[in-house]
């Protein structure tokens, strides 16, 4: 029952064509190997391999590098592919997607509204834009032209495509029209599992099997989907906020842990939480269900959904969100902490300011990005801190007056600058005092912003 | 290959047929050089992609859960004391007891729901603007702030930090600290965090100072930490009260520290806090660390075996929460859900004791545990949304 045996690139490296062609990006197939062993690299960058003579190979690859929950394609979205139930067991992949509702009841004008407000979206966190990844028009009118319409909306954006719609005649329709588009179908039931299963064949696409809280059933559906032919199925076992929540968290636990460690194939598929569900609640304030369905999702973020159905389009509750995508599928290998030591931001000169940070390496990039955006160039003292942020490590007597002198003096900044100013964040505004004593009144210490988001400001107000 | 080799024989017979299909044969070979015959041809089968028949019914299939037994489990720690033990709090709070990982309902029990601290400090500090919405002038009276964060807001616990005690800060004096933490075991009937300033030179005289004083009471000492352990470990046994062992994200560092404090006090006096990073700001460090530590307990590790505490409030942290930026959305809402959504991932992960600021996190957290440990009731979280 063990998880399955982690494969080795000598493993890997036996099957390949090992002509070292250069045609991958790694050049040569020993590192191609590595790099499909920690995969960060797929089998279709080897050219040779899909060549006629290599198909035993391409499938004994393909066989030992499937990972239990299978990668599925919803557009030119990987979902799924997990290897592991926890993400410090290796890494998770393929970070889940979040769609959003195009319920077919809404009136145009809101409806162009709604698509343009994801198509604008976008934070930037730490370096990149972060963002909502597909639409998901829904099957709620009762009128199919209604439902057809929203679709060739949709498919105007460049979002992959949910459709939601249990209604298999309306949805063939639908399919028909973004057949090229690999959008998931959503989703077949107990009661309509033939004809769904049919336009799934038939079109090529991804469905989904939804049996909320009845995972015999669920696994049954699948199960016969297999046999079927349809490998590209993904699994919704129900999403409730309230006294659904137990069950909820419960499905969407065992279904991981039995597909992983219990090594199960016929639950081994990517899983929709589609917390959207919570406002079928009605008569409740939207506030509150925005509220509920954010929360819902937060839990089933880190609770092995692969991918999440909202309905809410306030910022506020996409913004949690996609910050704890980012966070939680984060390798967990990536190390804690950056070398300490001074680094220069932009062109520096004698005259740029001096800044002091900690170690921690979320901290040293967003100060490092904050400094950016001031458009000044400056000088930035990393100390030692063990890998904690500001705020911690002056908790815990990491970041003292002792460790910043010592962390400036070590910096030679003495030789680069021609002004003796220094500005500490403003958690550590303790220890000003302390600090100027300890470099012998030499340098005056400044205050900065508490968080240094407040930096560009800061600069312009006392940095001339 | 030499001849009369059975790999031979096999060629020989394979002149004989056009397709050969080994079934559940596994080759072990160091490097298999095949030399075929000339006039042998081998032709790959033709790819018959017979499209399954349509299933007239469901196949059906039996649902087994992968299901794990765990030889350890997690001690079960008590917070405050009743009048029959010598306290006075209206009833205790117990966390922890645990003997599956967080919400594996079929591998084993739950049996303590976990428990949530509001946060209250002994001096002004600067807050978000969404928290002082909720608090109004009680951001001035730690008092009043203690019976509003257990009356209107529904806290199990009220956390008391001693702040001001820093030398660097109003440094407080002892008495006048002693002073204000029995004047909360008056103001309020919830078991007591009390947590020190941070400053070791410091915590090392306050923290025995208030066990002494709040002997019976049965508090949590906040904190404990490798640069600082003894004298809270000490106060702790010698009063009776429960320490916090504080790490900084590490592993061995918490059982480095939890064998320093088994010294003194049994599992049932610690309560393990590895550092809560917040969200958006590290929060997949103390997720994995809590996972891991959980993990270990259960699989038997006895240094690791306490239930785990977090400072939730660490949300706050995080620009996103408290920025007033339009564009990141209205703060009023984003900010306390931006304080839920961290609790509900450390619940996830396995945390038992939650130190929070907004009454919107408290109640959503109230609401989420009853439903996971399978009582009915509504939602309470609605009135402390949208504050401004």
């Amino acid at each position: 029952m063990a998880a399955k045996k982690k494969i080795g690139p000598l493993d890997i490296y036996a099957l390949l064509p090992k002509t070292n062609c250069g045609k991958c990006e790694p050049g040569v197939c020993m590192a191609f190997a590595a790099r499909l062993a920690e995969r960060t690299i797929s089998l279709e960058e080897c050219p040779p391999l899909w060549e006629k003579g290599q198909e035993a190979n391409l499938k004994k690859l393909q066989e030992m590098l499937k990972p239990p929950v299978r990668e599925v394609k919803i557009g030119d979205i990987k979902v799924g592919g997990q290897l592991v139930v926890r993400r410090h067991e290796y890494r998770y992949f393929n970070p889940a997607p979040l769609a959003l509702t195009l319920e077919d009841t809404l009136p145009e004008v809101d409806l162009l509204k709604r698509i343009k407000k994801v198509e604008e979206y976008g934070y930037s966190y730490i370096g990149k834009t972060l963002r909502l990844d597909m639409l998901a028009p829904r099957y709620v009118s009762g009128d199919p032209s209604k439902f057809e319409a929203t679709v060739r909306k949709a498919s105007l954006t460049k979002f992959p495509l949910v459709l939601w719609c249990t209604d298999p005649g309306v949805m063939e329709k639908a399919v028909s029209l973004v057949k090229d588009r690999r959008p998931l179908l959503y989703a077949a039931t107990k009661e309509n599992w033939k004809e769904m299963g049919e336009l799934a064949l038939k079109y090529q696409c991804p469905l989904a099997l939804y049996s909320p809280f009845d995972l015999k059933t669920l696994k049954s559906m699948a199960k016969t989907m297999m046999n079927w032919g349809l490998q590209d199925l993904l699994l919704d076992p129900g999403a409730g906020f309230g006294e659904m929540l137990k069950e909820t968290v419960n499905c969407f636990t065992v279904l991981r842990n039995t597909a992983i460690r219990g090594e199960d194939p016929e639950v081994g598929f990517p899983l929709i939480a589609s917390v959207a569900r919570v406002w079928e609640d009605g008569g409740r304030k939207p506030e509150e269900l925005a509220w509920e369905e954010t929360a819902l999702a937060t839990i089933l973020m880190v609770r092995y959904a692969d991918l999440i159905i909202l309905k809410s389009e306030e910022i506020w509750t996409w913004l949690p969100l996609i910050i704890l995508r980012e966070n939680i599928y984060t390798d967990p290998r990536k190390p804690v902490s950056v070398e300490p030591g001074m680094r220069a931001i932009g062109e520096v000169n004698e005259n740029s300011p001096v800044m002091v940070t900690s170690n921690f390496a979320l901290t040293y990039f967003t100060v490092a990005s904050d400094i950016e955006n001031s458009k000044v160039p400056s000088y930035l003292i990393v100390v030692d801190t063990g890998g904690l942020s500001v705020e911690s490590s002056i908790a815990g007597r990491k970041m003292t007056a002792q460790t910043i002198a010592d962390a400036i003096k070590a910096s030679n900044v003495k030789e680069k600058v021609k002004h003796r100013k220094v500005i500490l964040p403003g958690m550590a505004a303790r220890y000003k005092g302390e600090l100027e004593e300890l470099l012998g009144f030499e340098w005056e210490v400044m205050i900065g912003p508490r968080d240094s988001s407040g930096i560009p400001k800061f600069l312009a107000e006392h940095w001339k | 290959m030499t001849k009369g080799s059975p790999l031979d024989e096999i060629l020989r017979l394979l002149g004989e047929v056009h397709e050969l299909e080994l079934e559940k044969v596994d080759l072990t070979l160091e490097e298999l050089r095949l030399v075929l015959r000339p006039l042998m041809t081998v032709v790959p089968p033709p790819v018959k992609e017979a499209v399954p028949a349509k299933p007239l019914s469901l196949l059906e299939a039996e649902f087994s859960p992968f299901v794990q037994e765990y030889p350890g489990s997690i001690a079960e720690v008590t917070l405050g004391a009743t009048s029959a033990d010598g306290g006075t709090r209206r009833k205790v709070v117990k966390i922890g007891g645990e003997t599956a990982p967080p919400w594996h309902f079929l591998e084993g029990k739950f049996p303590n729901p976990p428990a949530i601290a509001g946060d209250v400090f002994d001096m002004p500090v600067p807050l978000p603007g969404p928290v002082r919405a909720v608090l109004g002038d009680a951001i001035e009276d730690p008092i009043k702030w203690a019976k509003l964060a257990v009356e209107k807001f529904g806290a199990d616990l009220v956390d008391i930090e001693l702040v001001s005690s820093d030398p660097y800060s109003k440094n407080t004096p002892i008495e006048e600290s002693c002073k204000l933490v029995e004047n909360i075991l008056q103001a309020v009937d919830v078991p007591l965090i009390v947590g020190g300033s941070g400053n070791p030179e410091k915590d090392a005289k306050l923290l025995p100072k208030i066990a002494e004083v709040c002997e019976g009471e049965r508090v949590l000492l906040s904190s404990a930490n490798l640069d600082m352990w003894e004298p809270v470990a000490k106060a702790a046994k010698q009063y009776g009260h429960v320490v916090l062992a504080w790490t900084s994200i590490d592993m061995a560092q918490a059982k480095e520290l939890n064998r320093r404090l088994y010294e003194y006090l049994p599992k049932e006096q610690i309560v393990i806090d590895p550092t809560s990073a917040p969200l958006g700001y590290g929060i997949e460090y103390a997720f994995s660390i809590m996972e891991r530590i959980r993990l270990a307990a259960l699989m038997g590790d006895a240094e690791l075996q306490c239930p785990m505490g977090s400072a939730t409030a660490n949300a706050w942290g995080a620009r996103e929460a408290w920025l007033h930026n339009p564009e990141m959305g209205p703060r009023e809402y984003r900010g306390p859900m931006w304080e839920t959504a961290m609790a509900l991932a450390m619940l996830m992960a396995g945390n038992d004791l939650y130190i929070t600021l907004h009454p919107a996190a408290i109640r959503t957290m109230k609401d989420v545990i009853k439903w996971l440990m399978g009582e009915k009731g509504e939602p309470t979280f609605m009135s402390w949304i949208g504050v401004k």
